[in-house]
């Protein structure tokens, strides 16, 4: 086990090198030039070639590359081009919104995904079935803006029950912050329901036609019972998959929900720096997204053992 | 060649014409209304420069954000432009970025797949890439791309479709990795067939059926970011009307006329539906196997 996680933590490590050498080339060989956004538009060539200098990008590209790759071993994210701030000081006071709102998302999306689906697969070919279907089907097909739009429209604007957009911060006002978090992580929460609910469903149908479910039900086992801890422990493991692998999704997610309601996140920073070609801060956030990916998916892997005893490495 | 079990039969069987009341009996009401719902869509998208009631582009200040009625069906644009107008010719590029990206991402997933499925020696390499490539937020990625390259439908394509190679690779490399070792591939060996003939002729029909429910979902999901990207403002060129653009112009004057988001929405979400249905049809015909495997 503890071999087992040791080397799915290793190979952790050519995944981000190669993620760390795209984003590098990506933002180096695509045309644009970060001095002349630096400089301004009536700036000399002397000037360019002062903060090309500065920034190390006269450098040939592998020792630019080492450079980058250095500073980051040492934790330095770099400064921004734009806002001349420190990038993990901007990270860091975006991050909050951001989380507080992810975290909302999964938590509503598992209280009522998994329920749903297997109240589908229980009700198999039933009213309740073809509901949650057509809803997983729907939820797959809106876009996640419009999504939010119509909950703005419905609760903020017919309904007058929410504020329209904008965030709070929980420590400073708990009310205010479920005010405004409720109808983005709702928005946000849709696909991730959809997606958890359609494999709930499927992984539980597999489970339900088992033998030992018709033992359960055979010696009178209370049917909540059999469902909940003899089928959806037995169905848990491609749940708790594409719950891992639907992370890249709500991350795609917060960047849009931040942009419909305002919100001071790092879906909206890693937006704007990306519109306004601001290098280190595009790098730092592709970066960090794809390491939070990696990990989320490690943490899921290595969860199965402790779901699923059968399950050994 | 003659004696090799093909293994398109299932294709075949499904690419067999079926009337419409006899899909309907087989599959089902679904499949055959989102059949309907897409073939109308496309062709109100294709036809509309024959029938739209104003030029999609022309503004006129003088009708602002008129409410839907009279002239104009659904109302008008911050510019005064004919929102019906819009939104049936903003399908044509919405619907071509679709398709573009569906058809290169197979196109070049197939032959990346093949590749790492029959190579051993390619495959730890191609697929530590691939890996990489997908743990990078599709979203995040082709923002950077577009607004690095610049906006243009071509850059958009490129876009959608580099997130979306990896997911196709794995699926061919996984098809690729069950068909070698069958009997007739050894056959094949020993016969003294070449690399590139085996792959082709005997390797990639296996792979045909998955890359099409495959294709229909890149398809769908291709539409979906196109809008996105529009809307975050890295998308096509704001002068080309696509749904994606409608609604990110929309969005400052949604409280006026909420129509600015719902039409395009509507539109690109029925067309989108349409496409996922069939899509969950032609993999319950063409492999049941996969059904039991990703549904």
């Amino acid at each position: 086990m503890l071999g087992y996680i040791f080397r799915r933590i290793i190979a952790i490590i050519p995944v981000m090198v190669i993620v760390a050498v795209f984003v590098f080339l990506l933002l180096r060989l695509t045309p644009g030039d970060p001095a002349a956004i630096l400089a301004g538009d009536n700036a000399t060539p002397e000037q360019l070639e002062r903060i090309r200098n500065r920034l190390g990008l006269a450098d040939p590209l592998h020792i630019q590359f080492i450079n980058w790759i250095d500073q980051l071993l040492r934790g330095d994210l770099g400064t921004s081009l734009i806002s001349g701030t420190d990038v993990s000081a901007m990270i860091g006071s975006r991050i909050w919104p951001t989380i507080n709102i992810g975290v909302m998302t999964i938590i509503i999306s598992v209280l009522l995904a998994v329920p749903m689906g297997v109240l589908a697969a229980w009700r198999h070919r039933s009213w309740v079935d073809y509901l949650v279907m057509t809803f997983s089907v729907l939820g797959f097909s809106i876009p996640v803006f419009v999504i939010g739009y119509i909950f703005i429209q419905i609760f903020s604007i017919e309904l007058r029950a929410l504020p329209i957009q904008g965030y709070r911060a929980p420590s400073e006002d708990f009310i205010g912050f479920l005010q405004r978090a409720i109808l983005p992580s709702l928005t946000l929460a849709t696909i991730y329901v959809a997606l958890i609910a359609r494999m709930t469903r499927a992984s539980m149908l597999e489970v339900l036609g088992e033998d030992y479910i018709r033992t359960a039900r055979a010696k009178c086992v209370r049917e909540n019972l059999v469902l909940f801890r003899h089928a959806l422990r037995n169905a848990s493991v491609p749940i708790m998959t594409i719950i891992g692998t639907g992370f890249a999704l709500l991350i795609s997610g917060v960047v849009v929900t931040e942009s419909v309601f305002n919100i001071p996140g790092i879906g909206r920073l890693t937006v704007d720096a990306i519109l306004a070609r601001d290098y280190p801060v595009i790098q730092a956030m592709i970066l960090l997204t794809a390491g939070i990916y990696v990990l989320v998916n490690l943490i899921i892997d290595i969860s199965y053992t402790l779901i699923d005893p059968r399950i050994r490495y | 060649m003659a004696n090799v079990p093909q293994p398109t039969s299932a294709f075949q069987v499904a690419l067999h014409a079926m009337s419409l009341p006899q899909a309907w009996r087989k599959l089902g009401p679904a499949p055959v209304v989102a059949a309907i719902m897409l073939i109308l869509i496309v062709l109100a998208v294709i036809l509309a420069p024959l029938y739209v009631p104003h030029n999609p582009m022309s503004m006129d200040s003088a009708n602002r954000l008129q409410p839907s009625g009279g002239d104009f069906w659904i109302g008008t644009d911050a510019y005064g432009r004919d929102l019906f107008s819009r939104v049936v010719t903003g399908g044509q590029v919405s619907l071509l970025i679709g398709i573009g990206a569906a058809v290169t991402s197979v196109i070049l997933g197939l032959l990346i797949g093949l590749v790492a499925g029959f190579f051993r020696w390619a495959d730890g390499i191609i697929m530590r890439i691939m890996d990489s490539l997908m743990a990078i937020p599709a979203i995040l990625l082709a923002i950077a791309l577009v607004s690095l390259v610049g906006p243009s439908v071509m850059s958009v394509i490129v876009a959608i479709t580099i997130p979306e190679v990896p997911r196709v690779v794995r699926l061919v490399r996984s098809v690729v990795l069950s068909a070698r070792e069958e009997p007739y591939i050894e056959a094949a060996l020993a016969l003294g067939s070449s690399m590139p003939k085996i792959l082709w002729q005997h390797l990639m029909p296996n792979t045909i059926a998955p890359l099409i429910v495959q294709g229909t979902y890149i398809c769908a999901s291709a539409i979906l970011i196109e809008a996105i990207l529009s809307f975050l403002g890295a998308g096509v060129s704001t002068e080309i009307p696509t749904w994606g653009n409608i609604m990110a112009e929309g969005r400052d004057y949604f409280r006026v006329n909420p129509g600015l988001i719902f039409w395009p929405g509507l539109m690109l979400s029925l067309c989108i539906l349409s496409i996922n249905l069939l899509g969950d049809t032609a993999r319950d015909v063409l492999d049941p196997r996969l059904k039991k495997r990703e549904s």
